[in-house]
C-alpha cells in the first residue's frame, strides 16, 4: 500500500509541519503538546518501517525516488531516494526521535512546545539529509540541521551553553563552507547538482584532492575525527539529554554517511592518495581519544570521548579499500570494513543514546554529572543499575551486544590491510572496557557514597520504557545483525566498484 | 538438529532469564527451582549426548543453528560441533554446575546479611545469584559447543561477563568491585590477543569455521607474514601464539594470572564453578580444540610449555605462604592450570583434558568444602584461626581429605592418573623447553602436597584456635551443602580409571590431532597395562615419593613442630617476602598500567586536547579573529573627522605615488 506514496517526503515534511503545528499550539497546553509530539514522532517512525520492508535488496539503484524540478535555472531538483547505506540511518533517526520525545516528557518544563518542535523539525531535516540526492538540497538541509540543535543547546543547555553552542556552530559551519565551494565547482563542471551524476563525473586529480579535503573537513568535523573533535565534548556537556542523544546517535552519523555518499564515489583517486590521512586520524581517535576518555571526571564528557573513539572505527572501516588492495591484491575484506563501519554507526546510535539517557536519568535526580558525586547507585536504583551495566558492556564491545559487531568486522577487515591497523584498533578492547567499566565501578557499584545518593529513587515506568526499548535493540542487533547487513550488501558492492575505479 | 542438543545450552538460559528478570515476583524458592531444573535438564541431555557420541560412537555432529552475519562472502554462523571432546566437556560443565546450583541453596540462604539494610540490590540477591550461575552455564556451553571462532569468542567473553558480575556480586564491597574490574581488564588483554589471532585465521584460512580452518592448516604452515620490518613469521605460529594469549588470560597463565587470586572476593560457589572447574579451563579446552593448528608450530608449543611450567611451579610456591583458605585453593588452581598447559605444550592434549576433568571434580570439591568451613566459621577465612574442625564437620572433613589426596596425586585417586599422565608425557617430549618443564612439574608435586596438607592440617587438625563464640556454633553444614560434596567426592576418587580410554585409548581419535613427531603420550600408551599396573608402577616413581615427602613435611611442620615454619620464614626472609608479595606482579601492574595509563590519559586530555587543540588552535583562532577585529574596529570609530583625515591622507598618498612613478 505504501509503494506509490511519496514516503520520503512524508518522512521529511510530516515532522517538520508537525513541529510548526506545535509552535502554533504554543506553551499554553503542555499536555496536548507532549501527546502531539509523541503521536507525530511515533507516526513518523511507523511510516519509516515500510522503507525497510519494501526495500529491494537486489539493486544498488536508489529506491523510493522522488524527483521534481525545483530551481530550473540552476538545474536544481527536489530529488530524494535511498539505498542500502542511507535507509538504515533514516530508520535510526525516526526511532531515536521517538525516544527523545519520551525522554523529555516531564523533564522539560520550560518552553515544552518549542523543545518538542525543535526535535521534530530536526527529525525531518535529518531524514532529508540522508535522503537528498541533490547537492543543493543536501547542503541546505545539512546547514539547516544546525539551527534547531543550536537552539536546543542554547536554550535548554547548561551554564556554559553559549560557549558550547557557538563553538559547535562555528566548528561545523567552518567545515561545511568549503564543502559548498566544492559543490559549486562540481556544478560548474557538470552543469548539474545531482549527486549521482557527480559519481560518474571525470575530475582531474588536483581538483579531486581539493574536493576531497573540503569533504574531509566538513564530514570530519561532523563525525568528529581527531583533531577537529573538541567541539563535541563541550556540546554534549552543555546540551540537554535529548540534544546529546540526537547529536551522538544521528548527527555524528551524517559525517560517516558523507564519506560514503560523497568522498569515496566522487573523489576515488584523491581517496586513494589520501587514505593514509583518514586512517591515521581514525587510529588516533581510537587510541589517543580512548586514553583521553580514561581521564574524564564528567560522565557526559567521558561518553562523548567514547563516541569519538567508537566513530574512529567507522572511518577506519570505510577507508581500508586501498591498503587492502595494495597489501593483498584483491578486494576481499573491503566490504566487511565498510559494512562493519555501517553497523558500528547504527549500533553506536543505540548505545550512545542509551548511555546519554542513562546519564540523563541520574542528572535529573542529582543535577550533577560529576563521577565523584556518585557511588553505589545500584544499591538504591537496582533496575537502573542493571540497565547501566548492560549498556556499559555494550559500549565495551561485548559479544552478544550490538557494540561488538561493527568493531569485530572492522578489526577483521583492517587486519587484511595491515597488522598494525588491527593491533591499534583492537586496543579498544582494553581501553574501551577500562574507561567504561571504571566509570561503572565509581558510579554504579560500591557502597552508597553520600546522602544524596541514598535519597535516589529507581526509574519510573516512562524511563523504564525507553531504556528497555534500547536494551532490546542493543541485544537484538548483537545476537542477529544479519537483517541489517542484508540490506547493505548490494549498495556497498556498488560503492566499492565506484571507489576502486579511477576518474582521471 | 536433535532437540536434545538445543536443550543443553538453552534450558539454563531460560532459567537465567526467568530468575533474573522476574526474580522479585517469583520469589526465592521458585527461582532456585527453575534454574536447578534448567541445569538438571541440561545435564541429563548432556549425558544422553555423551552416551551417543562417546559410547555408541556416533559420528561428530557439525550443524548450523542460524546465520549470525554474512559479509564479504564470509558467513558467520552460530552452530554446534559435538564430538567426544565437546560431549565430555558438556557433561563436566553441567555436572559441576548442577552441584554448585544445589550447594548455593545452602550457601546463599542468608545472603541478605551480606548487604547493608538500605540496599535494594540486596533484596533479590538470592534470585540474581541463581540467574547469574545459570547464565554462566549457558555461556560456557556455548563456548564448548561452538563450531566456529566467532561463537567461541562470544562464549569466551560471555563467561568473562558473568565472572565479572559474580566476582563483584557483593557490590558494596570495595575489594570485590576492584577485583572484578581487574579480572575483566586482565582478561581483555588476553582477548586482545585472541581477537587478533582470529583475524589471522580469517585472513589466511578465509573462514572461521573450525572444519574449514583445520582443512587449511597445512597451507597456513607454509605461509609467512610480515609484522615488523622485513622479518617473516610463520602464519601458523603467529596465529597460535595470539590465540594462546587469549588462553593465558582466561586460564590465568603468567603473567596474566593476576586476576584469579583476587577473584576469590566472589561468593564461594562461583569460585568452585567458574574460577576452578570450568571457566578457567576454557583456555585449556580451546588449545586442545585447536590441536590441528598448534601441532604445526613447534615454536608455539614451546611457548605454551614454558609459560605453563612457570605457572605450575611459581604459583604453587605462593600457595605455601597464603593464610586465606580460599586463596590457598586459588593458587593451587593456578598451579594446576599450569600443569594442564604444560600438557598442552607437550602435545599431550588428551592428558590435559583428562586433568581438566579430574581437576574439575576435586577442585570444585575443595572449594565447596572450603565454603562449608567458611559457613561454619561465620565467614572467617583465615586458616590460622581455625583448627580441629574434623570433630565438628565429619563430612566436610572426609570429603576434603579425598579432595586433597586427589589433588596431590595420591596413587589410586583421580588426580594421580591425570597428573602422572602429564608428567610422563613431558618426560617423553622433545619440544624445546621440555627439560625445564619436566623439573618444574616434578618439583611442583612436592609443593602441591605441601601446601595442600599444610592447609588441611591447619584447618581440620591441630588445636582449635577460633574464638569461643565461633567454637560454640561450629556444626556440620546442611545437606544441600554436604550432598554436593559427597557427589563430587565420588568422581574425585574414581574418575581416574577413565585414563583408558581418555588418555591411552582412542577416545579422542579424530578429534585431537597429534603430529607423529610429537607423540609424547605414545610412550605412555605402550607401557600401559591396566589401571592396577599403572598404580603399582606409580608407587616406584619420583612423583609419588615427592608427594609423600610434601605430605609428611606438612604434617611434621604444622602438627608436630609449629615453630619450624616461622623459623624458616625468618631464615629465608627474602624468599618469604617475595612469595608474600606474589613476586610483585600486582605492584608492577598498578604502577605501570594502572597509574601509568591514567597519567597518559590525563596528559592527553590536559595537554593534547585542552592546551594544544582547544587552547592553541581553536580558541587561538578565535583570539586571532578577536584581535584583528579589535584592530579593524579602530578604523571604524564613527567620527567624521577621522574618516576625512584618512581620506585626505589616502589622497595625498595616491597622488604622491602617481607623481613619483610618473
Amino acid at each position: 500500500m505504501f509503494s506509490d506514496w511519496p514516503l520520503l517526503s512524508i518522512l521529511i515534511w510530516l515532522p517538520i509541519v508537525g513541529g510548526f503545528a506545535l509552535l502554533a499550539v504554543g506553551e499554553g497546553n503542555q499536555a496536548l503538546v507532549r501527546k502531539l509530539a509523541l503521536g507525530i514522532s511515533l507516526l513518523t517512525f511507523l511510516l519509516s518501517i515500510p522503507l525497510y520492508t519494501g526495500f529491494d535488496t537486489t539493486t544498488a539503484a536508489m529506491q523510493f525516488v522522488e524527483k521534481h524540478s525545483w530551481i530550473s535555472t540552476f538545474n536544481i531538483h527536489y530529488h530524494l531516494g535511498v539505498d542500502g547505506i542511507s535507509m538504515p540511518l533514516i530508520l535510526l533517526t525516526t526511532f531515536t526521535t521517538v525516544l527523545v520525545v519520551i525522554a523529555g516528557w516531564e523533564v522539560i518544563q520550560y518552553r515544552v512546545a518549542q523543545y518538542m518542535a525543535a526535535f521534530l523539525i530536526l527529525n525531518g531535516v535529518m531524514v532529508g539529509v540522508f535522503a537528498a540526492l541533490d547537492a543543493v538540497l543536501f547542503y541546505l538541509l545539512f546547514e539547516a540541521m544546525l539551527i534547531p540543535m543550536f537552539i536546543v543547546i542554547g536554550i535548554w543547555g547548561g551554564p556554559r551553553r553559549v560557549y558550547a553552542s557557538i563553538k559547535f556552530f562555528l566548528y561545523t559551519f567552518l567545515g561545511s563552507v568549503f564543502m559548498l565551494v566544492s559543490l559549486i565547482y562540481l556544478y560548474t563542471q557538470s552543469g548539474s547538482f545531482s549527486i549521482l551524476e557527480y559519481h560518474d563525473l571525470a575530475i582531474s586529480e588536483q581538483a579531486q584532492i581539493f574536493i576531497f579535503l573540503s569533504f574531509l573537513l566538513a564530514f570530519g568535523v561532523k563525525v568528529p575525527m581527531w583533531p577537529v573533535h573538541t567541539w563535541l565534548p563541550d556540546a554534549h556537556v552543555e546540551a540537554p539529554t535529548g540534544g546529546s542523544v540526537i547529536l551522538a546517535a544521528i548527527m555524528l552519523k551524517i559525517g560517516g554517511y558523507g564519506f560514503l555518499r560523497f568522498s569515496l564515489p566522487i573523489t576515488p583517486d584523491a581517496s586513494r592518495a589520501l587514505d593514509w590521512l583518514v586512517i591515521f586520524m581514525s587510529l588516533v581517535a581510537i587510541v589517543y581519544v580512548g586514553f583521553v576518555a580514561l581521564a574524564q571526571k564528567d560522565m557526559k564528557k567521558l561518553i562523548a570521548y567514547s563516541s569519538i573513539s567508537h566513530m574512529g572505527f567507522v572511518t577506519l572501516g570505510f577507508f581500508l579499500l586501498y591498503t587492502i588492495v595494495e597489501n593483498t591484491g584483491g578486494t576481499q575484506g573491503v566490504a566487511m570494513g565498510i559494512e562493519g563501519g555501517m553497523v558500528q554507526m547504527i549500533s553506536h546510535g543505540f548505545i550512545s543514546s542509551a548511555m546519554f539517557l542513562s546519564v540523563g536519568v541520574l542528572y535529573d535526580r542529582m543535577h550533577s554529572r560529576d563521577i565523584g558525586d556518585y557511588g553505589g547507585v545500584i544499591q538504591v536504583m537496582p533496575v537502573f543499575g542493571g540497565f547501566f551495566v548492560l549498556f556499559a558492556m555494550a559500549n565495551s564491545g561485548l559479544p552478544g551486544t550490538s557494540g561488538f559487531v561493527g568493531e569485530f568486522m572492522v578489526i577483521l577487515a583492517s587486519f587484511r590491510a595491515n597488522f598494525w591497523f588491527a593491533f591499534l584498533a583492537a586496543l579498544t578492547l582494553i581501553l574501551g572496557a577500562a574507561y567504561t567499566l571504571w566509570m561503572v565501578k565509581r558510579v554504579v557499584f560500591g557502597d552508597i557514597a553520600n546522602e544524596k545518593v541514598a535519597a535516589l529513587t529507581d526509574i519510573n515506568r516512562r524511563e523504564f520504557v525507553f531504556l528497555a526499548v534500547l536494551a532490546i535493540a542493543v541485544i537484538a542487533l548483537g545476537v542477529w545483525p544479519n537483517p541489517l547487513l542484508d540490506v547493505m550488501h548490494t549498495s556497498v558492492d556498488h560503492l566499492i566498484q565506484q571507489a576502486a575505479g579511477s576518474k582521471l | 538438529m536433535d532437540l536434545i542438543y538445543l536443550l543443553i545450552p538453552f534450558t539454563p538460559l531460560v532459567g537465567a532469564i526467568i530468575a533474573g528478570l522476574f526474580g522479585g515476583r517469583i520469589g526465592r524458592k521458585n527461582a532456585h527451582r527453575i534454574t536447578i531444573a534448567g541445569v538438571a535438564i541440561s545435564f541429563v541431555c548432556a549425558a544422553i549426548a555423551f552416551k551417543r557420541f562417546a559410547i555408541d560412537g556416533a559420528e561428530p555432529l557439525n550443524a548450523t543453528l542460524y546465520q549470525w552475519a554474512f559479509s564479504d562472502g564470509i558467513g558467520f554462523q552460530v552452530g554446534f560441533l559435538i564430538d567426544n571432546l565437546t560431549a565430555l566437556m558438556m557433561v563436566v560443565v553441567t555436572f559441576v554446575s548442577l552441584m554448585v546450583h544445589i550447594y548455593t541453596i545452602g550457601y546463599m540462604a542468608d545472603d541478605e546479611h551480606n548487604w547493608p539494610e538500605v540496599s535494594l540490590a540486596g533484596k533479590n540477591s538470592y534470585q540474581r545469584f541463581f540467574a547469574y550461575i545459570s547464565l554462566f552455564t549457558f555461556s560456557m556451553l556455548m563456548l564448548v559447543m561452538a563450531n566456529n571462532f566467532m561463537q567461541l569468542f562470544f562464549g569466551w567473553e560471555a563467561v568473562g561477563l558473568v565472572s565479572y558480575l559474580l566476582i563483584g556480586f557483593w557490590t558494596t564491597r570495595e575489594t570485590a568491585i576492584y577485583a572484578n574490574l581487574k579480572a575483566f581488564l586482565v582478561n581483555r588483554v588476553g582477548d586482545f590477543g585472541f581477537l587478533l589471532g582470529i583475524a589471522v585465521i580469517l585472513m589466511y584460512a578465509g573462514s572461521l569455521d573450525y572444519a574449514a580452518v583445520f582443512g587449511q592448516a597445512e597451507q597456513m604452515q607454509h605461509q609467512t607474514m610480515n609484522i615488523v620490518g622485513d622479518a617473516q613469521w610463520s602464519v601458523i605460529t603467529v596465529a597460535c601464539i595470539l590465540l594462546f594469549i587469549g588462553a593465558m588470560g582466561k586460564s590465568a597463565q603468567m603473567p596474566l594470572h593476576v586476576w584469579l587470586p583476587d577473584s576469590m572476593e566472589g561468593p564461594t560457589p562461583i569460585s568452585a564453578l567458574i574460577h576452578a572447574a570450568t571457566m578457567v579451563t576454557a583456555g585449556i579446552f580451546m588449545v586442545a580444540r585447536m590441536s590441528p593448528l598448534f601441532e604445526l608450530s613447534e615454536v608455539a608449543l614451546s611457548f605454551v610449555l614454558v609459560i605453563g611450567a612457570l605457572t605450575a611451579f611459581l604459583m604453587g610456591l605462593i600457595g605455601i605462604v597464603q593464610n586465606d583458605i580460599k586463596r590457598v585453593v586459588a593458587y593451587s588452581t593456578l598451579s594446576q592450570l599450569g600443569y594442564m598447559t604444560v600438557g598442552l605444550g607437550a602435545s599431550a592434549y588428551a592428558a590435559s583434558i583428562f586433568h581438566l576433568m579430574t581437576h574439575a571434580f576435586f577442585k570444585a570439591l575443595l572449594f565447596l568444602a572450603a565454603g562449608s568451613v567458611i559457613i561454619a566459621m561465620h565467614h572467617e577465612q583465615d586458616i590460622r584461626k581455625m583448627g580441629g574442625l574434623r570433630k565438628y564437620m565429619p563430612i566436610t572433613y572426609v570429603t576434603s581429605l579425598i579432595g586433597s589426596l586427589a589433588l596431590i596425586g595420591f596413587p589410586g585417586f583421580s588426580g594421580f592418573f591425570s597428573k602422572d599422565s602429564i608428567i610422563e608425557s613431558v618426560a617423553a617430549s622433545h619440544i624445546p623447553g621440555a627439560g625445564f618443564a619436566y623439573w618444574a612439574v616434578l618439583l611442583g608435586v612436592f609443593v602441591t602436597a605441601f601446601y595442600s596438607f599444610r592447609m588441611f592440617f591447619l584447618v581440620f587438625h591441630t588445636k582449635e584456635r577460633m574464638d569461643e563464640h565461633t567454637r560454640a556454633h561450629l556444626k556440620e553444614s546442611p545437606w544441600v551443602v554436604t550432598l554436593p560434596l559427597v557427589l563430587l567426592a565420588i568422581p574425585s576418587v574414581f574418575a581416574g580409571i577413565f585414563i583408558d580410554p581418555l588418555v591411552v585409548g582412542e577416545f579422542f581419535k579424530g578429534v585431537i590431532f597429534v603430529a607423529p613427531e610429537h607423540e609424547a603420550i605414545h610412550h605412555l600408551t605402550e607401557h600401559f597395562h591396566g589401571v592396577v599396573a599403572f598404580v603399582t608402577h606409580g608407587l616406584t616413581m619420583p612423583p609419588f615419593w615427592l608427594a609423600m615427602a610434601g605430605l609428611v613435611s606438612a604434617w611434621f611442620i604444622y602438627t608436630r613442630k609449629p615453630g619450624i615454619a616461622d623459623a624458616t620464614a625468618r631464615r629465608f626472609n627474602g624468599i618469604y617476602r617475595l612469595l608474600m608479595n606474589k613476586y610483585g606482579f600486582d605492584e608492577f601492574n598498578d604502577a605501570v598500567f594502572g597509574a601509568g595509563f591514567r597519567k597518559i590519559g590525563a596528559l592527553f586530555s590536559n595537554v593534547g586536547d585542552r592546551l594544544l587543540i582547544d587552547g592553541l588552535i581553536v580558541n587561538g583562532a578565535a583570539k586571532v579573529v578577536a584581535v584583528s577585529a579589535s584592530l579593524l574596529r579602530l578604523l571604524q570609530t564613527g567620527y567624521l573627522y577621522h574618516y576625512s583625515f584618512a581620506m585626505i591622507l589616502g589622497l595625498v598618498g595616491l597622488l604622491g605615488w602617481f607623481v613619483l612613478n610618473g
